[in-house]
């Protein structure tokens, strides 16, 4: 690992101030501390921002709950406010990784980070989530952009993630069986007046499949999507599942979080 | 006083391991050491063109950069292969040489081409990424089955074949399969795995100028051979000017049977800079040059009668041994395969023969259970296949072929001294409700799963071994093993052993053999091992050999202090040595109420007078002290053998397959411990459930490892099992004094089989490989429910 300054923000104003483009925030740290040691990233600053007050802890409204962006995994599967509101958000948080993953990994760490296989972006779509920057808010639908690719701009910091809670929901994941990354989530959500089923880990990017949400909006149950066959040509091919597979998953997932909502 | 052998007595070592106050070589610090990183080929196969180390040397704190060129040019010896092996026309096998920092050409990526020694570690690293070298790439070698038809990787060895190997009759085979009624035949893989010990290798080398000693600290199962082999083959130093010890180390699976590269490198180098130089793998490095294990590819029959017995057994195996041939790299796919590849069961003929060829991958060699478990994949897959195609009973089957008498005769080599096949069948299928188990399946079926069941029963051979047959069969040492038993004059007990432990806990096992053997309390002796210094020499641990072979020489040298004892105790007591008994750590004189306690006897020995009197303890001819030696050799391998049952639920939709039930029914003969026994299967099951539905390692066809961190290679997780079910028969060996057999490897050698056979049952007989990952399992359901609506 390269030697680098880390420096520890006590607001965010002072976090987007020491920004530069050869800076990170940290953090859980859990992306960015590997990628650094393994000569994948280098950065010549490191701000943490772990000890900002704002951006730690779970509100709940009547209509949404609101996580700060350094809230880590396991406050968030161990909530009794999450597990009341949105049981199906502390249960993505409690299948995330391992024990010290979710001890260190924060919500806004990786929602910034956007990897195609992680679970939380799939529960902002799903959830159609309000992304607060310091500048400004961004809807969830406009923040992932493609592969490890958000709205984000330099020194932008996410300070919480507010989700709106559904009528019903849940989430199935397949985990890769290594790592624990999805090797497909469907986060299926009803709301009022429709149904959002976002899909992580099947291609480059989390995305809400449309085919998928106008069949269950019509009607709620998973026979209306059984045996539909999804077109794998946009799909992730790797050496833990063929395109075709996750095409499959994608459809089972979405049926298996159907009868469980 | 109660005996201490068969009961769980508690781990000596876990105050240590579980406070974490355990001293692993990397805890090792020297003065002004130094830290060594290693530039390693990232090519697979590629010749070495030039190396500059200009701009490196230039990089702060550097000390040294050593090539290829200067460890040729000091005549350090590459690594070797411990066993030579002739091919079936009776040509001896192919070894290319393999420097420990390659000169001219690598052969894998992660062959390391030098070694840059640094102040501090992380002016090492920067250094290293510094050193230039030009390479051709040339095209690589990968695959197991195709290897044959390749580009030559080592000059002068055609075919990368290094050798062609038959054990066997193939005209009493040809004859068998004329008779047969039917012949199930299979072609299966045995997938490709990485050792993966929780520590990962690493070595600090010592030089003492005024004593031109060096001492090595290193992480390995076998000090004294690795001493050894680098003195004999290595040419780093002569053997009494090179200590090697192995302190604690976490585990290694036969990972670390073999003198690694970094081992001759920093040992040479330390003498060279004359400072100490310590060199920790990460966990990237292991992953690419820690053997591998396993990788094999084969083609087996079984000729049969329509009612089920056996007639004959043929396999057709190409074996994987990496880009080099090490240790037991050439050994294990032959005699700790062959042998055991017709099981448990009466086959009047059988041959195996084996391919061992070279590819542009890491090496591959033991690796826990070693060659049985390929074999009994192979074997009892195919008495799988052929219950479902002769539509007889699994369990029935196989009693139908197991030996009737004891010591069996086994087809190819070994004669199996004792066991009782039959009752570990009877036992395993009560323990895991066999007869209910087509309820079970009903049930999952109304759910909509797919729920199998599968069935193996092994024999190994362990406690490796006679040292005169092993050395007939080409091995380069004997491996018998030596223990000292050493009294202190006021009483407590130091044993060495050349067995070493890395997670065996011998600390404990070895304590209640000793107590047992000489009647003091388990607290007063201590097990010492890992350290060519403090002991004469070992031959280490691997093959499940500790106990069966180490304990039986600690066992001897206990024996040998008893039979000192009688004499002295007779000479104290004036009485006849005849009549001396011992007992509970007392010596008494038979018909009186004379006695002396070993206590008293050990204080003799040392303090041979008494004042005022000219009186020795000591009789005629027996020296003072009181310390006896035992280099052991055993008669015979020990076989353990056993019956497992798993079942499995799959579902067809995900092709996710959850093992719900795994009863593991062995028969270790006797057990000194069964909380460290039951400690050992489950770690073998874990390894071996592992290799059936998780882990793999993987190249591509460039010869880059696809799976060279946890992110890729599944390693199984608790939550991968279900709790385990384990019982024993216990059948005493009658080989050695204690009657033990060896429990470490078992897990790993009959988890494989069984829960594939569960797998395959699950799927109405259809093929998957290993690892039956989702996606697997998934098609193969796909398939069958193809096949069924057709059916139908
Ligand atoms: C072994 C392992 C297994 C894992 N398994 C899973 C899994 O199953 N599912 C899953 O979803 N994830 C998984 N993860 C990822 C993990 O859960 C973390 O969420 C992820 O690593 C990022 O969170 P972090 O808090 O550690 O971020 P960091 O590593 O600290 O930061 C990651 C990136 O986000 C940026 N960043 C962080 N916080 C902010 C912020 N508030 N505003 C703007 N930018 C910010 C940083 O600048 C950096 O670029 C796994 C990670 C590991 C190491």
């Amino acid at each position: 690992m390269k030697d680098f300054n880390y420096h520890s923000a006590k607001d965010s104003k002072e976090a987007s101030k020491l920004a530069s483009s050869s800076s990170a925030f940290l953090a859980g740290g859990m992306t960015t501390i590997p990628s650094m040691k393994l000569g994948l990233a280098t950065y010549k600053d490191l701000i943490d921002i772990k000890n900002i007050k704002k951006l730690s802890g779970i509100k709940v409204s009547g209509k949404s709950v609101t996580i700060g962006a350094a809230t880590k995994h396991v406050e968030v599967s161990n909530s009794k406010d999450v597990k009341k509101a949105i049981p199906s958000l502390s249960s993505l948080a409690e299948g995330i990784g391992d024990p010290q993953v979710r001890n260190r990994g924060t919500i806004g760490g990786s929602i910034a980070n956007n990897d195609p296989s992680a679970d939380y972006p799939s529960a902002c779509i799903a959830l159609n989530a309000t992304i607060h920057t310091n500048e400004r808010k961004i809807e969830a639908a406009k923040f992932f952009k493609g592969m490890f690719e958000t709205a984000l701009k330099k020194g932008e910091l996410i300070e919480a993630i507010e989700f709106q809670i559904p009528e019903k929901s849940s989430y199935q994941k397949h985990p890769n069986p290594a790592s624990r990354y999805a090797i497909v989530g469907v986060y299926v959500a009803k709301h009022k007046g429709d149904v959002n089923v976002a899909v992580t880990g099947a291609k480059s990017c989390v995305y809400n499949d449309k085919e998928m949400s106008k069949a269950l909006s019509g009607n709620f149950s998973s026979s209306s999507i059984d045996g539909m066959d999804l077109d794998s040509s946009e799909m992730n091919n790797d050496m833990h599942a063929s395109a075709e597979f996750r095409a499959s998953l994608v459809v089972t997932q979405a049926k298996k979080a159907v009868d469980a909502c | 006083m109660a005996s201490l052998v068969g009961s769980r007595v508690e781990r000596k070592e876990d105050k240590r391991f579980l406070t974490g106050k355990g001293r692993y070589t990397a805890d090792i610090n020297l003065a002004n050491q130094t830290y060594a990183i290693f530039v390693r080929s990232p090519h697979a196969r590629a010749s070495i063109k030039k190396i500059n180390i200009d701009k490196a040397l230039k990089s702060s704190g550097v000390v040294s950069i050593l090539t290829g060129k200067e460890i040729a040019d000091d005549k350090i010896g590459g690594l070797i292969a411990g066993w030579a092996i002739r091919s079936e026309d009776g040509t001896e096998m192919k070894c290319p040489g393999n420097p420990p920092l390659a000169k001219d050409n690598v052969n894998f990526v992660g062959d390391p081409v030098a070694v840059v020694i640094a102040e501090s570690l992380a002016e090492a690293k920067e250094a290293a990424e510094k050193v230039e070298v030009d390479y051709k790439v040339l095209k690589a070698v990968t695959s197991t089955a195709d290897a044959m038809n390749g580009d030559t990787i080592h000059e002068g060895i055609d075919k990368n074949l290094c050798f062609d190997w038959l054990l066997g009759d193939r005209q009493k085979v040809k004859e068998a399969f004329d008779k047969a009624d039917k012949v199930i035949s299979i072609d299966i893989i045995n997938n490709r795995l990485i050792p993966n010990a929780m520590e990962p290798r690493a070595c600090v080398a010592d030089y003492n100028a005024a004593s031109e000693e060096i001492t090595l600290y290193t992480t390995s199962q076998n000090p004294h051979l690795s001493r050894l082999i680098m003195s004999a083959f290595g040419n780093v130093a002569p053997e009494h000017k090179l200590r090697v010890v192995a302190p604690d180390v976490g585990g290694g699976f036969g990972s670390k049977i073999n003198v690694y590269n970094e081992d001759i490198v920093c040992s040479w180098a330390a003498k060279k800079i004359n400072r100490a130089i310590k060199w920790v793998a990460e966990r990237s490095e292991s992953f690419l040059t820690d053997i591998h294990g396993r990788d094999h590819v084969t083609h087996a029959e079984l000729a049969v009668t329509k009612d089920g017995k056996f007639l004959g057994f043929k396999n057709e195996t190409i074996a994987n041994l990496g880009a080099y041939a090490r240790v037991f790299g050439t050994v294990t796919p032959t005699y700790l395969f062959g042998p055991c590849a017709t099981g448990v069961y009466e086959i009047p003929a059988a041959y195996t023969n084996v391919k061992a060829v070279y590819t542009n991958t890491a090496p591959v060699d033991a690796y826990r259970g070693a060659g049985r478990p390929e074999a009994t994949y192979t074997i009892e897959r195919l008495v799988e296949k052929a219950s479902m195609e002769l539509g007889i009973d699994k369990t029935e089957l196989r009693i139908k072929n197991f030996p009737t008498a004891f010591p069996f005769k086994q087809t190819l080599v070994h004669t199996v001294d004792s066991g009782d096949y039959v009752a570990g069948m009877e036992k395993a299928k009560q323990m895991a409700d066999y007869k209910g188990f087509e309820a079970r399946r009903k049930e999952s079926e109304a759910k909509g799963k797919l729920r199998g069941i599968g069935v193996t029963s092994y024999f190994e051979a362990c406690g490796i071994a006679p040292s005169a047959a092993v050395m007939s069969l080409g091995c380069g040492v004997g491996l018998w093993e030596s223990a000292e038993v050493r009294f202190n004059p006021t009483g407590q007990v130091t044993v060495y052993t050349g067995s070493h432990s890395h997670g065996q806990s011998h600390q404990t096992t070895f304590a209640q053999i000793a107590a047992d053997e000489l009647g003091v309390p388990i607290e007063n002796i201590d097990i010492v091992h890992g350290d060519t210094d403090k002991g004469t020499f070992g031959m280490g641990t691997y093959g499940s050999r500790s106990l069966a072979v180490g304990g039986i020489a600690i066992v001897n040298a206990c024996k040998k202090i008893v039979e000192k004892g009688k004499r002295v105790t007779a000479k104290m007591l004036e009485a006849n040595p005849d009549d001396v008994e011992f007992k509970d750590g007392e010596f008494i004189v038979s018909k009186s109420n004379k006695k002396k306690t070993i206590g008293e006897v050990a204080f003799a020995c040392y303090l041979p007078g008494v004042r005022d009197e000219m009186k020795s303890p000591l009789p005629e001819g027996d020296e003072p002290g009181l310390k006896e030696t035992s280099f052991y050799d055993p008669s015979n391998f020990s076989f353990p053998a056993g019956t497992h049952i798993a079942e499995v639920e799959i579902d067809p939709e995900t092709g996710h397959v959850k093992l719900e039930k795994y009863t593991a029914c062995d028969d270790f003969g006797r057990i000194i411990n069964p909380m460290v026994v039951e400690g050992q299967v489950h770690g073998g099951l874990a390894q071996g459930i592992g290799q059936a539905l998780y882990e793999n390692a993987e190249y591509d066809e460039t010869g880059q490892l696809m799976t060279g961190s946890y992110m890729d290679y599944t390693m199984p997780r608790a939550d991968n099992f279900p709790e385990f079910n384990i019982g024993y028969t216990c059948t005493h060996a009658t080989t050695n004094p204690l009657g033990v057999k060896g429990c470490g490897e078992a897990g790993a050698i009959a988890a494989p089989p069984t829960v594939m056979n569960a797998v395959i049952d699950a799927l109405g007989g259809q093929e998957v490989t290993m690892p039956a990952t989702a996606e697997k399992v998934w098609k193969a359901c796909k398939n069958l429910k193809k096949s069924n609506a057709k059916a139908a």
